[in-house]
């Protein structure tokens, strides 16, 4: 018994809980950074200079964002073998990100910006940059399922579903990374 | 009164019964695991979030009776303390730590452990695909994972009982830097980090089965159900969903922050602190332990409804069906919920006026407290007007609903007292306090989940619960909540703190002995019932009376058109389609109306 299609639906319930999802994750992030900006008015607050590697890796975001949303359309149109390599290329550009994020935490440490010791943006930035690589981490791998599973030769698949749903999640992560630089960049 | 004579109503619904037997009984094969163990019906996760919660709530009640030993008999020792606390209760009396650490736990286990994933994860599961008219939950997986991040981190929770250096002792509220630094208590150390990890645990077990709940209503609603026809059971618990959705992702955020500060030597909470146990000053500088409290309590308030909407909800459904009468005015206690939900997000501050706040703040927070008095307002006077000259079924269920609203009123009235900041600088952590969030959230709150448990037990296990049992259960619970809480208010007025290990030492205080020793009894009586529930509770799994109708309460929801004990996927056949609203109680010269009979074409309108 299909208990997710017993009736008509004008939106998929699992896309329906991601946006709440999404606005879960969105409570979180607005309460770091809410809380990043109470400290940065008192004093004692130390700022830090913004890694130029972030800039790259805020492209390499952008661009997994166009190839999740053109596998999605590959998917749609049954164009299996590009659907397969535009989810392999965003897989890799995701780790790619994530690979950059820990380089820049890597340059930053080496300037001198340390997690202990007097409260600052570095702290803040560690911390908040660390979270948000964990949600694309849980993206890399839900895309690594899917992967796996187009490459399954017994299911033949054609619920667009389960792309719609990574692939909205996908553009939510790019665009909280985005919102979260421009802040950095702003209050720094 | 005795249920048999409710049993007349029930022939309307089983002609729902009549109808189905050659669709689909459900074919995947059931095993014992993926029966009771890990299961995605979600009535039996609704079961095991029940029976988990009990559990906590003996320990939870335990702890409180070992602590009010101490508070009501100071002087005296009990040896057999020692036999089973150990060193923590040398000679027969409790130590400082480990009164803390009692205090401590009752808090957190009771807030989150009992009254937000005992009570709303037995209810939002049980209740929401059942009354919406849903199979299951939308993600009936995601619906076990929650039921399962939850008992493991229970577990953790459990397990920091017994390390060596005890449980986190620093209050319910963590705040630091007792919570911060390892070196600030013995129960700092190992046992705040496994308090921390079951709290993680628990917020994502609370995230995942509120993302279920909020997509359940909002989407599997069966045909003809819309949202001003569902019971407000099902507003009550969805709004609940939404504000753990929303603000327990901030009190995650603020664990990240001081897990960073006990273990990466950040400085978000701490500032210029030297440590006398360890003659050493730290490093940190420039934190804000008010940082963490403003986001504690963006989520703290919140909880608060979390806890006591589901209350509500099942308190209006219960009070509705054994009035025979329509809820009075529906749309307003929709309203007053959804207004409820909205200013919960907006008054956490007034749990920190005396920590500094700017004063004008202040008084915006004490604005938008106050305000909170009028959709509470509203409900009560619902409450009341719904139960106004009706001709009352006094069921076990309807007493302790009862007992719910008589709670709400005296407990939300101290609340006025609270909410404002000048008269809080005289109450603050008094026994003032202790009384009122006992009375308006924690009783209370346990009435409304008692009251669901007695009238939703004939629809969980297909048997009734013992009523004069039950009888006994609410007299002595509603008279002792009162006698317990009643006295505190007047204790806390004069200025008693709370958390104090001893009274007897302050001169103020020594005349409060008497009544102190008189409220300890009092628990230990009340606790000793609630043993009495508990095993009325799973007697009448076994051996309770049999329900003989699929509808028992002759009550209009969906739940009562499922078979008396319903399979996974809980209708047999087709789902029923829904005609009308949940509340057609003696309307039309009939007792009441189910929602899956089509409108009468003479029918008035409500």
């Amino acid at each position: 018994m299909n208990i997710v299609s017993s009736r008509q639906q004008k939106i998929h319930p699992h896309k329906f809980t991601l946006w709440i999802a999404i606005g879960s994750i969105i409570m979180m992030f607005a309460g770091l950074t809410s809380a990043y900006i109470v400290k940065g008015e008192q004093p004692g607050w130390t700022s830090v200079v913004v890694p130029k590697l972030f800039y790259y890796s805020t492209g390499v975001m952008l661009l997994s964002s166009l190839t999740i949303q053109m596998a999605l359309k590959s998917f749609k149109e049954r164009g299996m073998q590009q659907y397969r390599t535009l989810l392999t290329v965003t897989a890799v550009l995701g780790l790619l990100f994530i690979a950059m994020q820990i380089i820049g935490f890597y340059q930053l440490f080496n300037s001198g910006v340390k997690l202990e010791g007097g409260s600052g943006a570095g702290q803040f930035l560690y911390i908040i940059f660390g979270l948000h690589a964990l949600h694309v981490l849980g993206g890399a791998i839900a895309l690594l399922i899917m992967f796996f599973k187009a490459f399954s030769a017994k299911i033949r698949n054609y619920n667009s579903v389960p792309v719609e749903v990574i692939a909205t999640y996908w553009h939510f992560v790019d665009l909280l990374w985005i919102y979260l630089f421009v802040f950095f960049l702003w209050k720094v | 009164m005795s249920n048999e004579a409710l049993h007349g109503h029930s022939e309307v619904v089983t002609t729902h019964d009549v109808h189905h037997d050659e669709h689909h009984v459900h074919h995947h094969k059931e095993t014992f695991i993926t029966k009771y163990v890990f299961s995605q019906d979600h009535k039996m996760i609704a079961k095991q979030f029940l029976i988990t919660g009990m559990v906590w709530a003996i320990l939870g009640g335990l702890m409180s009776v070992l602590f009010r030993l101490q508070l009501g008999y100071p002087d005296q020792t009990f040896p057999w303390l020692e036999d089973i606390l150990g060193r923590w209760a040398k000679g027969g009396k409790i130590s400082a730590e480990n009164y803390y650490a009692l205090v401590t736990m009752h808090g957190t286990v009771l807030v989150f452990f009992v009254l937000t994933g005992g009570l709303s994860g037995t209810f939002a599961n049980f209740l929401i695909p059942l009354q919406i008219g849903a199979r299951d939950m939308a993600s009936p997986f995601m619906n076990m994972l929650s039921y399962w991040f939850f008992f493991g981190g229970s577990i953790v929770m459990l397990s920091s009982l017994f390390i060596q250096t005890g449980p986190f002792s620093g209050g319910w509220t963590a705040y630091p830097p007792l919570s911060a630094l390892g070196d600030a208590s013995p129960g700092s150390k190992t046992g705040m980090d496994l308090w921390i990890t079951a709290m993680a645990l628990f917020v994502v077990s609370s995230l995942l089965g509120g993302l279920n709940y909020i997509s359940t209503v909002l989407n599997m609603r069966t045909k003809g159900m819309s949202m001003t026809r569902m019971p407000l059971t099902m507003w009550a618990l969805f709004f609940t969903a939404v504000l753990g959705v929303l603000s327990f992702p901030v009190l995650l955020s603020g664990f990240i922050l001081l897990l960073f500060d006990r273990h990466g030597g950040t400085s978000f909470y701490l500032s210029d602190i030297y440590i006398t146990a360890t003659k050493q000053a730290l490093p940190n500088e420039g934190g804000s332990a008010i940082l963490f409290q403003h986001l504690f309590w963006f989520l703290g308030h919140p909880e608060v409804y979390i806890i006591l909407l589901p209350a509500m909800g099942m308190a209006s459904e219960i009070i509705s069906i054994n009035a025979r009468k329509p809820i009075f005015g529906y749309m307003a206690m929709v309203g007053s919920i959804f207004a409820i939900t909205i200013l919960a997000f907006l008054v956490w501050a007034h749990h920190m006026f005396v920590t500094g706040l700017n004063p004008f703040l202040g008084s915006v927070f004490v604005l938008l407290t106050l305000l909170i008095a009028v959709p509470s307002a509203i409900k009560v006077f619902n409450w009341l007007t719904t139960i106004w000259k009706a001709n009352i079924r006094f069921t076990p269920g309807m007493m302790f609903a009862l007992g719910f609203v008589s709670l709400f009123i005296s407990g939300g009235l101290t609340g006025i007292f609270l909410g404002n900041s000048t008269l809080d600088i005289h109450l603050h952590d008094t026994y003032f306090v202790i009384a009122h969030f006992h009375i308006v959230m924690g009783v209370s709150a346990f009435f409304g989940m008692f009251a669901g448990i007695y009238h939703w037990f004939p629809k969980m296990y297909g048997r009734f619960m013992n009523n004069t049992m039950a009888y006994i259960h609410f007299w002595v619970t509603l008279a002792g909540a009162y006698l317990i809480f009643w006295p505190m208010h007047y204790e806390g007025l004069a200025g008693m703190p709370r958390r104090y290990l001893d009274y007897s030492g302050w001169e103020s205080f020594k005349h409060f002995a008497d009544l102190n020793k008189f409220i300890s009894t009092v628990a230990m009586i009340v606790f000793a019932i609630q043993l009495m529930f508990v095993f009325n509770f799973f007697y009448s799994i076994f051996k309770g009376r049999k329900v003989t109708t699929t509808n028992p309460w002759g009550a209009t929801t969906l739940e009562w058109t499922t078979p008396i004990r319903p399979g996974h996927g809980n209708w047999p056949g087709e789902i029923p389609e829904v005609h009308r609203w949940a509340y057609d109680y003696s309307k039309d010269g009939r007792d009441f109306i189910p929602q899956t009979e089509p409108i009468g074409p003479n029918e008035s309108h409500h």
